[in-house]
């Protein structure tokens, strides 16, 4: 039941995305098709997961007994930078079609705030190992919807004609706009 | 002159929020009020403005094939020494911020400074660059915050001039209004500058 209540919260009531407001970057940056979105949320549910568990145990087995908690973000942005890194090599080795999928996303994921921010959250939250895990796992499908659905928007967005001081940003903005108010629907489920 | 031009540039001709759309997260997340936006905006300038002197000086030292991470290191040093001292001297803003300090760090417009400008100009043009970046990045969150907070709360910088009874249009400094309010402004700023082009 509580691992229910962390899902429905992470996905619907508090989106990662339209509610929370990390992993914007991405979320302009790739959403214009679809199959690209998908390939980014894949990513980022691989690497989100893999960081945050990394993290943990680090803050709570190496920075906590030192009393060095002040050190969390340097720390943190590098386990996230060298896990990237890894996560590209040992995916190039092992499953090609794969690294082909995803490779060119990953790069990308060293700056991607939701990462970094989910990571600082599960700590603020004082989640078990467990409990942060799903914490994870849930907010990157709440960005893998947030991302589909606003890409499968702006692939039809892209057969209309917006005034010309709209093109582009600005309609994207106003769109994403619309879907967090839809999300907001969803306040008060948990 | 051109020292100038590099200052001013970031205003409005390559404003990175306005522009660029760099630094979109602290944008649109703490944008509910003018003094929020001014706060975050101050507090991502003077990372930019120290990390951008720091890696302009030793970006001799660094082998290019780690130059990322070294760049990462240095600002996310700048930006604990940032988020320790909101959190000892201005706590109530540290509070409101919350989570985006930490997250100064991945603001893409601070590793592109660095990466652009800082790590293949010389030290002065670097500082200036990093000055006039930071500002019209404050420039950007304050006229958003300040936006949102009039029609949110039909206040500016905690100033009500509504009646004291009546509610604002609350949409606008919930998430769906950082959106709605920002694409206008770019909207506005793509008329403004093809107006200027014509």
């Amino acid at each position: 039941m509580e691992y229910l209540i962390i899902f429905i919260g992470a996905v619907f009531v508090n989106n990662i995305v339209l509610a929370q407001f990390l992993g914007i970057c991405p979320f302009l940056g790739v959403s214009s098709k679809v199959e690209t979105s998908i390939g980014m949320s894949a990513a980022v549910l691989f690497v989100m997961t893999m960081a945050t568990i990394s993290t943990y145990l680090i803050f709570n087995l190496v920075l906590v007994p030192l009393e060095i908690e002040f050190m969390r973000t340097v720390t943190y942005i590098l386990v996230i930078a060298s896990l990237v890194q890894m996560v590209e090599i040992v995916m190039k080795k092992v499953s090609p079609p794969l690294y082909q999928a995803l490779g060119v996303f990953l790069p990308l994921i060293t700056t991607n705030c939701a990462v970094l921010g989910v990571a600082i959250l599960v700590i603020q939250n004082q989640f078990n190992l467990l409990q942060s895990v799903a914490f994870a796992i849930s907010h990157s499908i709440g960005f893998f919807i947030a991302l589909v659905v606003f890409a499968g928007i702006r692939e039809q967005l892209d057969l209309y004609d917006p005034p010309a001081v709209m093109k582009g940003a600005p309609i994207a903005l106003i769109t994403a706009g619309l879907l967090s108010l839809a999300f907001m629907g969803f306040a008060g489920l948990v | 002159m051109s020292m100038w031009k590099e200052f001013t540039k970031g205003f409005i001709k390559e404003n990175p929020v306005f522009v660029l759309l760099l630094g979109m997260c602290p944008t649109l997340g703490v944008t509910g009020s003018a003094i929020n936006g001014l706060g975050m905006g101050l507090a991502s300038t003077a990372v930019l403005l120290c990390s951008n002197t720091v890696i302009a000086v030793i970006k001799n030292l660094i082998p290019d094939k780690v130059r990322i991470p070294a760049f990462i290191v240095v600002i996310a040093s700048f930006v604990t020494i940032v988020d320790l001292s909101l959190e000892a001297f201005l706590p109530d803003l540290y509070e409101q911020l919350g989570l985006f300090i930490p997250l100064i760090v991945v603001n893409c417009l601070i590793l592109g400074r660095a990466e652009a400008f800082a790590s293949r100009k010389g030290v002065g043009v670097s500082i200036i660059d990093g000055a006039g970046m930071g500002l019209g990045f404050t420039f950007a969150l304050t006229a958003l915050g300040g936006l949102r907070e009039i029609l949110g709360s039909g206040a500016i910088f905690d100033f009500k001039f509504i009646p004291e009874s009546a509610d604002g249009m609350l949409l606008f400094i919930m998430p769906p209004g950082a959106f709605i309010v920002l694409g206008f402004l770019i909207a506005f700023v793509n008329a403004l500058m093809k107006k200027k082009a014509a």
